[in-house]
């Protein structure tokens, strides 16, 4: 099924090529431009997420996207940092005022809380086999976490007036929402299993 | 019929609203007697640079700035008050110098500044204006327009003794 890495394509790609001809970009510091793009890319990698947990990428069923919501949660932390960075850099006290939750603009603190909770699921995700968390025990601390990262994405960035066109924007946002929650669905996540999907893994 | 139902709610907010009222005609003027004090806006500081140059226009203008300076409790336009203003705008990034200007209260205590357009930074576009020039108490505003496509803005002091 192609269709499907097809639609994905257009579903990250197009609001990313409208950003890229916006005219604020014209009055923005390269080092700027960058932090906005990277956040975009972290929007379209919140919506990877869930479709390749949920087994609905072609290509990717169940262990292979498994380690690719792996991958991809690394490369979703690595977009956040040159997101805040970025900004920082290019505006230090608007971001300072941002992660001390005092910001005046209402999508900052949903965006930092997302940020905290993407931190803490993926330090989690790195210290779950050290840290001896059982899959029930981890699906317990990360389906509310990932419920808090979409969320927070999600209004974070309708909030925003910059350079995402807003009908694209708008598209993607539903796009990360309906995901998340089929895959939810889906995987009965509330429901008390020993595994994901019914396939075999390791006692830990 | 109607129904009046009296409560002590019905009845403080009665009381308090006739005693204002009546108190409104013997004090005059009497709305400026209460004017509160305009508080500074959270981040309407940042970017600050203190001292911008008194100017005619910021860069090339097409914007336009504008609001009013007045004294808290009586209302008194503040003549000659020094308003700084500052933004993101077409020819120059908030903390950059060429961005930053200053601008004097007129008889009326109105003040109007041509400068760049003002775009969206931090996913707002807004602009900053600052009183800092010590006889009356520091306030910082950070005024954010109804739409980028605005092509003025306002804000309003209130300032009261430093």
């Amino acid at each position: 099924m192609i269709l499907i890495w097809v639609a994905l394509a257009f579903a990250i790609g197009v609001p990313i090529v409208a950003a890229a001809g916006s005219e604020q970009l014209a009055w923005r510091g390269p080092l700027y431009v960058v932090a906005g793009f990277a956040g975009i890319v972290a929007l379209g990698l919140v919506l990877v997420q869930p479709l390749l947990i949920g087994g609905y990428l072609p290509g990717f069923p169940a262990y292979r996207g498994r380690r690719a919501h792996h991958w991809i949660g690394g490369t979703l932390v690595a977009a956040i940092v040159i997101h805040v960075v970025g900004l920082w850099i290019t505006s230090p006290p608007d971001m300072i005022d941002a992660l001390t939750f005092s910001s005046p603009t209402p999508f900052s603190p949903f965006g930092v809380t997302a940020m905290w909770a993407i931190f803490a699921v993926a330090l989690l995700a790195a210290l779950r086999r050290r840290l001896g968390l059982r899959p029930r025990t981890w699906r317990f601390i990360h389906m509310p976490l990932a419920i808090v990262i979409v969320a927070g994405s999600v209004a974070h960035c309708l909030l925003i007036e910059g350079t995402m066109e807003t009908i694209s924007k708008a598209a993607l946002c539903a796009l990360v929402l309906a995901a998340t929650v089929k895959a939810m669905i889906d995987l009965q996540v509330w429901r008390k299993r020993r595994t994901l999907r019914g396939e075999s893994t390791a006692p830990q | 019929m109607t129904m009046v139902v009296l409560n002590r709610r019905y009845l403080l907010a009665a009381g308090g609203s006739v005693l204002a009222a009546g108190m409104s005609g013997l004090l005059l003027p009497a709305r400026a007697e209460g004017l509160a004090p305009t508080e500074s806006m959270s981040g309407g500081a940042n970017n600050y640079r203190k001292g911008a140059p008194t100017v005619d226009r910021i860069g090339k203008g097409g914007f336009w700035m504008s609001g009013s300076v007045r004294r808290a409790g009586d209302g008194a336009p503040l003549v000659g008050q020094r308003i700084q203003i500052w933004a993101h705008t077409t020819e120059g990034q908030e903390h950059e110098p060429q961005s930053h200007g200053a601008t004097l209260t007129d008889k009326d205590g109105k003040f109007r500044l041509e400068m760049p357009q003002i775009i969206p930074i931090f996913g707002q576009p807004h602009g900053h204006l600052a009183y800092d020039s010590g006889e009356f108490k520091t306030v910082f505003l950070r005024p954010v327009m109804r739409s980028a496509k605005e092509t003025s803005l306002e804000a309003h002091f209130v300032l009261q003794p430093a």
